[in-house]
């Protein structure tokens, strides 16, 4: 059996190991030629060739020896190189006289072989001597020249000039003269190494011309001319890549519209092109515009009539700074901010659970509101931790890295997913600061930028040296925690401390067993014995199994159950009541060697399911005598028990609720699949009411076993009553360990002591007052609600930071060691930065850095504008859009550097331009021209971000909170929208102010996005997005008309026009219509709106209760308006439910 | 100007209009998209050529042999072993350890030590004139034997679910690329204009692993990311209108809103208005489709019996059905989520005994009955039926922690799909595995490619309909995909 089953193996193996050979591509190098090497080549070299055949070249292999060709073509049946291998006669077979290569071996013979083109023709013969023009040039102009020639030569690399081609291009040198093995112009027209072949997605060059580019390179790579080259070879860099200079302001026509340099850069483009400004935008537009962009909030009635008034030179300034200085610029501000970084609630992935990262987000918002210079609040985000004596806040600040996802999921290998983690860090970086795709070298050099991925790495290694705890999570799973800390308040730290002491005392007290206490176990375990001895076993007369199975009496009253086993099952047992008044009944469940596994269940495992049972009592023994005996709840000695038959608490309104469906309902379980649980089970039912029993009365249990499994009855049990006080004493003792109470003390190991010990501790009404008073402090410790936050903290190391590459960015593959380092297209790490995270994020706010700032101006540029000067703000490389307006982008760059780093200063400038203040109307010859006002001949008008869009309803209905900061709260939101795997967290919506605080608290949960937020682009923040793509559907429409907290925001404003807006309709139409837009209604407007009031009001006054419905219960808000009619309320919630859904109130214009 | 946009009187407004309409052809697959293609939108702005000159840009590339994809995907992976792959091997040797040379540097979600191979305890037996082996757990899809292709070689990158989910559904292992269906809507917009192109229904417990990511549109517009249809409450978000809101007074505000936009739309002159209107009326449309389509009172007995959905009850067989009424509807692409297959046997109820058993009861019935069902409606022509998970399960008995239950791990070298109907040869079962069922020994075929062949039989070729984003243009097959000849009609 032994031998056979090896040998089976052997034919198993072979299966297993052949398909991966056939999976890979059949290469000659790397698969097929070292099997010959090792095995053919000692007697078929060319130095040696045996039969005249050598195989140690595939030219030498397609020529063949005395025999003829060794290679056929796609026919492995025609060609020696494998018949040879396995043709039966010994003395043909190859390896000469020695054993027959191992089958895998062969089979990768046979499948390069076959995979071989059979229609390729003979290669046409080459050149001994190779000339450049009439040889190699052909085969580089027509595949080689449409990406690497002249100015667009990528990852910098020209092969259309000898000097440049010669040099290499950002890998390095593609061609060593002399050696074209080791040039990897020939591996990667070949495609080896890992690398995508050249020319990418063409047709491979053919066997002649990669041969005559090899004898070219052997022969020394000869080019003529190459070494007169001029230096004009030399490759322009990328703009973004050289330092910005601030250039001279442009003369511009009509200078006197210019109210700063932007603008004569603006007006300049402008007046090339033919165009001019539009007028400076109405008042109201300014002072809307300027609210919306400076604190995401509109204008109140009162500010924009304050503005009107103030006809002062300086009002628009004043109105500036007032703006700059409120402390909801913060949360504006802070809003991108929180998208770039990633901000979430929540971990990310399949578990997704929540986390806690609001000390963060406010970090960001008061960093903004105190104006932090921008390269400080770089450094405390990438850094904090590693500056000298690190403030709480500049800790906090560092959860910047931390926002990246974690994945919790069971079967990760943590290791990958703490890599993934650093690559996200590394990602994140590049594109925020640089503006970079430096995340398309993971895998390999960037195929357009110039960054190779061996400086991906490098630049990774200064993110790999973070500390973590390694935490085990069942028997299976490991998972890498970073570092957090708690943020208690002094209060906080004092509770804490007060509750620990308290807690630490009395676990003493409750696992110490006293004098006193020794005695009382004594007793306890003798009534134990004694309680356990008390209870009747029900003698089976009847019984009956629905599905058929076979079920026997034993004669220790047990019933055995055999023979068939349906889905579905139900036993009927009945049996003589045993004499004596009964209150609790007591189900056995017993292991059975006849059993599957052993029992005591009839599953393959030996498991069961019990879904319900009911007890019947007959007094009277007649046919209709049954009476049903109700209870409750059940109580096991192990085994589960669904909720709803557990002891109901206290308070009944917390008991669980029984599931609707039957099927679903498992009222007894129990897993007996490992040896140590195949045990007997004990369930104690308490009835209701004490069964005053009669002779001769008799007893019936009925059992179903519907578990959507199915086929999981009990296999043996046993049936008994008792009269208890205390019906589930027996329960306290597991089964497994009750028989340790039958040996005496003396007798009994440290362990059996040490089990029933602490049973006897955890259960004694001696200690109830102790243990209730340890759980309320526990309790109290966890409300005590200690924020914490996620910080960044290296490992304490002397070594250099490095990393290992991964070739093809795989995990598994790592790769040569690289060390901490900055691309080499950039400026060096300063002399005195050491290449760790503090020196990095110095480098990146250095003014010798060509990107941070050019960045950073280009998304506030975007945030106001709507498009970058750079549209493609996330990516400044080759592959990204030109900017429109290069020479403004580099001003503002310098400007921004030169500020020190200064962002109101920054928004101030921009907000200060005649450019900005421009009317946003869209003149058709401006659509025409410039479509997407990427020339600013007028000022920007754009559907409002997703929080905006909500903030904007809450303010103008005088719903909002202003209160700032805090833990993320819970908005209405409507059921169902957290339905995650593996996570029983539920949304419940907050109370009080809470439910409207601005969009930017609102509990970010990233696979579960908060739906109008979704739907209103936001990202789900898995990942660093820079760019909202703002869309225009269907669904967004519903969003606003019935989303009920949109909705509420349209009942609480109809009540607040009613209460603010005068007493006329056109007064309340138009007041409304400011609230929304921060302008007086045009009277076109006006008359539609009073026209269709007066008609809807009717029809509600016909139509009596439907107002109540529309306006909803008088909320507190409402209550001024309450004096309203029910028709008046219901008819404005109506119009503001249009109100609020008007482009014009969503839109920033 | 007012109303009719297409007949502007002044010069003014037909200069206007016609900036518009070239702003709208030119946006189009920016920012101002309604669902996919949004026929009746841009009718409305007098232009009904657009579909076609912008469709034409994208796809189809050639004549497509089927209009919708309906994607049963079992989340969590179903055990190919026990379902259609027989290995009589397994059970022979069943209880014996793996030569470790197979498993030899192989990475497993939770497997440890040297695992034991696992006999299926199902049975297994031949169907249909084509002979497919499929296994006691599907007598339904028995049924349907001669309809169906089989493919028992795939294979993929991944052997965790959530990254394996997304990589089925993107081609990439990592949240943010667009899923197939956000693909398809780019590339072929819907067929009709008042419903969503692109639907997603969940049964069994909870939504998938990989979250909603597995329906993003990524870097697409979020216009082409998959609906979600609930369950329960109204099946597309915010559907219902608030109490006291009838059809006619929604109407009314419609109306009202309308009338004020198209005022401010003579005002700012922004075409980006007339796309806003245009919206809100699809939604008040959508607002009588969506509920006209998910009622299925109308089903006769029959067709439910067929199905087995118990009305009023949420449930696979539910969504298979409405499944069927979505294609009549012209939806493009509806994915149908059933999850909890992961059976690791480290507990009772997620064994390949017991809890497989039942996963089969939930959904083989359904899904025979909805191939079935588009057949005898003609339908099946014209809809491919995908029927899969993520990844397949390992030979071997998981044993998690020692576990004594029946389970297997997460197996990313071979596992089993089937697919029927549009441009789908019927009765054949592709690719094989070796005696174990551990590697693939013919055909193996990459989720790449099966992406390949699904886009190429909706008239796509995946490897011209791509997207530039962060400097790079995108597709769905990324650098890979080779079509699936061997199942092709």
């Amino acid at each position: 059996m032994r031998r056979g089953l090896l040998l089976t193996w052997g034919v198993v193996l072979w299966m297993t190991l052949a398909p991966r050979a056939a999976m890979a591509a059949a290469d000659y190098e790397s698969t097929v030629a070292p099997i010959l090497k090792k095995n053919c080549v000692p007697c078929h070299s060319t130095a040696n060739a045996q039969g005249k055949l050598a195989l140690d070249s595939l030219e030498a292999i397609q020529r063949g020896g005395v025999s003829g060709p060794s290679l056929v073509p796609g026919k492995s049946s025609e060609s020696g190189i494998y018949q040879r291998l396995v043709v039966e006669d010994r003395t043909l077979r190859m390896p000469f006289g020695g054993k027959a290569l191992a089958p895998e071996l062969i089979a990768v013979i046979r499948d390069w072989v076959d995979g071989q083109d059979a229609a390729a023709p003979a290669p046409e013969a080459i050149p001994t001597t190779i000339d450049f023009h009439r040889d190699v040039e052909p085969i580089l102009k027509s595949n080689c020249y449409g990406c690497h020639s002249g100015g667009k030569a990528q990852s910098q690399l020209r092969l259309d000039a000898g000097k440049a081609a010669l040099r290499g291009g950002l890998g390095g040198k593609v061609i060593n003269p002399g050696d074209a093995k080791g040039s990897r112009l020939i591996h990667r027209v070949k495609g080896m190494g890992g690398e995508q072949r050249m020319p990418l997605r063409k047709a491979p060059l053919d066997d002649r011309q990669i041969a005559i580019l090899e004898r070219w390179i052997d022969a020394g790579a000869v080019w003529p001319g190459a070494d007169q080259a001029a230096d004009d070879e030399e490759l322009e860099l990328h703009w973004s890549y050289k330092a910005p200079h601030r250039p001279k302001t442009p003369t511009v026509q009509k200078a006197d519209w210019a109210r700063n340099d932007i603008d004569r850069f603006i007006l300049a483009r402008l007046e090339k092109e033919g165009l001019s400004p539009s007028q400076r935008a109405s008042t109201e537009m300014l002072i809307r515009r300027l609210s919306l962009d400076l604190t995401g909030l509109p204008p109140t009635p009162a500010e924009v009539g304050a503005f009107l008034k103030d006809d002062s030179e300086q009002a628009y300034e004043k109105l500036v700074d007032r703006l700059l200085a409120s402390p909801h610029y913060g949360e504006r501000w802070a809003r991108p901010w929180l998208d770039w970084a990633r901000y979430a609630d929540s971990n990310g992935f399949e578990k997704d659970l929540p986390r806690e990262m609001w000390k963060y987000r406010d970090w960001v918002i008061e960093a903004l509101n105190q104006n932090m210079t921008f390269d400080q609040f770089t450094i405390e985000q990438l850094a904090g931790d590693m500056l000298p004596k690190p403030a709480q806040s500049q800790l906090i600040a560092t959860g910047f890295n931390r926002n990246t996802m974690h994945n919790e999921e069971g079967g990760v290998d943590p290791a990958e997913a703490h890599h993934d983690v650093l690559v996200d860090r590394v990602n994140t970086t590049a594109t925020l600061w640089l503006g970079s795709t430096l995340a398309c070298a993971q895998c390999h050099n960037h195929k357009f930028d110039p960054f190779t991925q061996k400086e991906y790495y490098q630049f990774y290694a200064f993110f790999n040296n973070p500390t973590y705890d390694v935490i085990h999570v069942g028997d299976s799973s490991t998972r890498f925690v970073e570092k957090s800390i708690d943020l208690p308040t002094d209060a906080q730290e004092a509770s804490r401390k007060h509750l620990q002491e308290q807690i630490t005392d009395l676990q003493k007290v409750t696992s110490t067993e006293t004098d006193a206490l020794r005695d009382a176990r004594r007793v306890w375990e003798k009534e134990q014995k004694q309680a356990f001895d008390r209870w009747k076993r029900v003698q089976p007369e009847k019984l009956e199994s629905l599905g058929g199975s076979t079920m026997t009496a034993q004669p220790d009253r047990s019933v055995l159950v055999s023979g068939a086993n349906e889905h579905g099952d139900t036993y009927i047992v009945e049996g003589p009541a045993p004499q004596g008044d009964f209150n609790a009944v007591l189900l056995e469940a017993l292991p059975d060697e006849s059993l599957p596994r052993g029992g005591p269940g009839r599953d393959l495992y030996g498991n069961f399911v019990l879904t319900e049972l009911s007890v019947e009592w007959n007094p009277t023994g007649k046919a209709d005598g049954w009476k049903p005996l109700r209870w409750t709840y059940a109580v096991s000695d192990n085994g589960n028990i669904a909720g709803f038959y557990q002891r109901p608490p206290e308070d009944p309104s917390k008991a669980m609720k029984r599931p609707d469906s039957r099927g679903e309902e498992q009222l007894w379980t129990v897993d007996a699949s490992r040896e140590d649980k195949r045990v007997a089970r004990r369930l104690v039912i308490p009835l209701d009411a004490k069964v005053a029993n009669v002779s001769n009365a008799r007893l019936r249990f009925t059992f179903l076993f519907a578990s959507p499994f199915g086929k999981q009855g009990i296999g043996r049990f046993r049936l008994g009553v008792s009269q208890e006080e205390d019906p589930h004493f027996i329960t306290q003792v597991r089964s497994q360990v009750r028989h340790n109470l039958d040996l005496a003390e003396s007798a009994r190991t440290e362990e059996q002591q040490k089990e029933i010990r602490s049973t006897f501790l955890s259960n004694t009404p001696l200690l109830k007052d102790e243990r209730q008073a340890l759980r309320k402090l526990r309790d109290e410790m966890s409300d005590l609600g200690i924020a914490t936050a996620k910080v960044m903290q290296d490992e304490g190391s002397f070594a250099q930071l490095s990393a290992p590459m991964r070739v093809r960015g795989s995990f598994l593959s790592p790769g040569e060691t690289v060390y901490a380092n900055v691309p080499k297209v950039f400026p060096p790490l300063p002399e005195d930065a050491i290449p760790n995270r503090l020196g990095l994020a110095k480098w990146l706010v250095s003014k010798q850095n060509p990107l941070t700032s050019r960045v950073m101006v280009n998304r506030m540029w975007e945030t106001y504008f709507g498009k970058g000067i750079v549209e493609t703000s996330e990516d400044f490389g080759s592959q990204g859009a030109l900017p429109s307006h290069a020479e403004l982008l580099d001003w503002l760059a310098v400007e921004f550097m030169d500020s020190g780093w200064n962002l109101k200063h920054m928004h101030k400038l921009i907000v200060m331009s005649a450019t900005y203040q421009q009317d946003s109307k869209v003149e058709p010859q401006v659509l025409e021209n410039d479509p997407y006002n990427r020339l600013l001949a007028r000022g920007p008008r754009f559907r409002m971000e997703a929080e905006m869009i909500r903030d904007v309803a809450l303010a103008a209905s005088g719903l909002l909170s202003s209160k700032i900061g805090g833990p993320s709260v819970y908005p209405y939101q409507p059921e169902g929208i957290w339905d995650v795997p593996y996570s029983s967290v539920k949304w419940e919506q907050s109370e009080g102010e809470d439910q409207f605080r601005r969009g930017i608290y609102t509990f970010v949960r990233r696979s579960s996005a908060y739906p109008s937020m979704a739907t209103f682009d936001a990202p789900s923040r898995e990942v660093c997005t820079i760019r909202r793509v703002s869309t225009n559907t269907p669904l967004q429409a519903l969003n606003g008309l019935n989303d009920p907290a949109f909705f509420d925001a349209a009942r609480a404003l109809a009540a607040r026009v009613i209460r603010e807006g005068g007493s006329a309709p056109r007064q309340r139409a138009d007041y409304a219509f400011r609230l929304l837009t921060s302008r007086s209604a045009p009277q076109g407007y006006l008359d539609e709106i009073t026209a269709w009031y007066e008609r809807e009001i009717a029809r509600l006054k016909r139509e009596g209760q439907t107002a109540k419905q529309i306006h909803g219960a008088p909320v507190a808000l409402h209550a001024e308006a309450s004096k309203a009619s029910s028709p008046e309320l219901a008819a404005w919630t109506l119009v503001a439910n249009v109100l609020l859904n008007m482009d014009e109130a969503i839109t920033k214009e | 100007m007012k109303k009719d946009l297409g007949k502007g009187s002044s010069m003014q407004d037909r200069a206007r209009n016609e900036a518009l309409r070239a702003m709208t052809r030119r946006h189009f697959f920016g920012q101002t998209a309604q669902f996919g293609l949004g026929t009746a939108a841009l009718a409305a702005l007098g232009n009904p050529e657009l579909f076609a000159s912008t469709a034409a840009s994208h796809g189809p590339h050639h004549k497509p042999k089927a209009k919708s994809i309906i994607f049963l995907f079992m989340a969590g992976a179903p055990s190919q072993l026990d379902m259609f792959d027989h290995k009589p091997m397994l059970n022979q040797y069943d209880g014996q350890p793996v030569p470790e040379e197979v498993t030899k540097g192989e990475r497993f979600a939770f497997i440890k030590g040297t695992p034991r191979l696992l006999g299926s305890p199902h049975t297994f037996q031949r169907y249909g004139q084509s002979g497919a082996e499929l296994s006691n757990l599907v007598p339904h899809t028995a049924r349907i034997a001669d309809d169906i292709a089989i493919v028992k070689s795939l294979w993929t990158t991944q052997f965790n679910h959530a990254p394996a989910q997304i990589f089925m559904n993107s081609g990439h292992q990592i949240p943010g690329r667009p899923s197939m269906g956000s693909w398809l809507q780019y590339g072929l917009g819907s067929e009709n204009a008042d419903l969503p192109g692109f639907v997603v229904l969940l049964s069994g417990k909870n939504q998938p692993d990989g979250g909603k990511s597995c329906w993003g549109s990524g870097f697409l517009p979020t216009v082409y990311q998959g609906v979600e249809f609930r369950r329960e409450g109204d099946p597309v978000l915010f559907l219902s209108d608030p109490e006291g809101i009838d059809r006619e007074r929604r109407r009314r505000t419609l109306d009202l809103l309308k009338n004020l936009n198209e005022q401010h739309l003579a005002e700012a002159g922004d075409p980006e208005i007339a796309t806003r209107i245009n919206s809100y009326e699809l939604a008040y449309r959508m607002q009588s489709s969506v509920p006209e389509l998910t009622d299925i009172s109308g089903e006769p007995d029959n067709i439910r019996e067929m199905y087995g959905v118990t009305p009023g009850k949420p449930s696979f067989a539910n969504n298979c059905l409405l499944a069927r009424r979505m294609v009549e509807r012209g939806v493009r692409f509806v994915q149908l989520y059933h999850r909890g297959w992961d059976t690791h046997g480290s507990s009772n109820n997620e064994d390949i005994v017991n809890k497989l058993s039942w996963l089969c009861r939930e959904t083989d019935r359904a899904a025979a009955a909805l191939v079935q069902d588009l057949k005898q409606r003609g339908l099946l022509d014209s809809t491919i039926v995908v029927w899969g998970g993520e990844f397949g399960r390992t030979p071997m008995n998981e044993a998690r922690g020692g576990s004594k239950f029946l389970g297997r791990d997460h197996h990313p070298r071979a596992f089993t799909m089937w697919m029927a109907g549009g441009g789908i040869k019927p009765g054949v079962t592709v690719g094989k595995t070796d005696d174990i069922g551990y590697n693939i020994v013919e055909d193996p075929y990459s989720v790449h490619d099966l992406h390949a062949t699904l886009m190429h039989l909706m008239g796509i070729d995946h490897k011209r309909l791509t997207y530039k984003f962060q400097g790079r243009e995108f597709r769905l097959t990324d650098v890979h995909g080779e079509l699936i000849h061997k199942i092709m009609a």
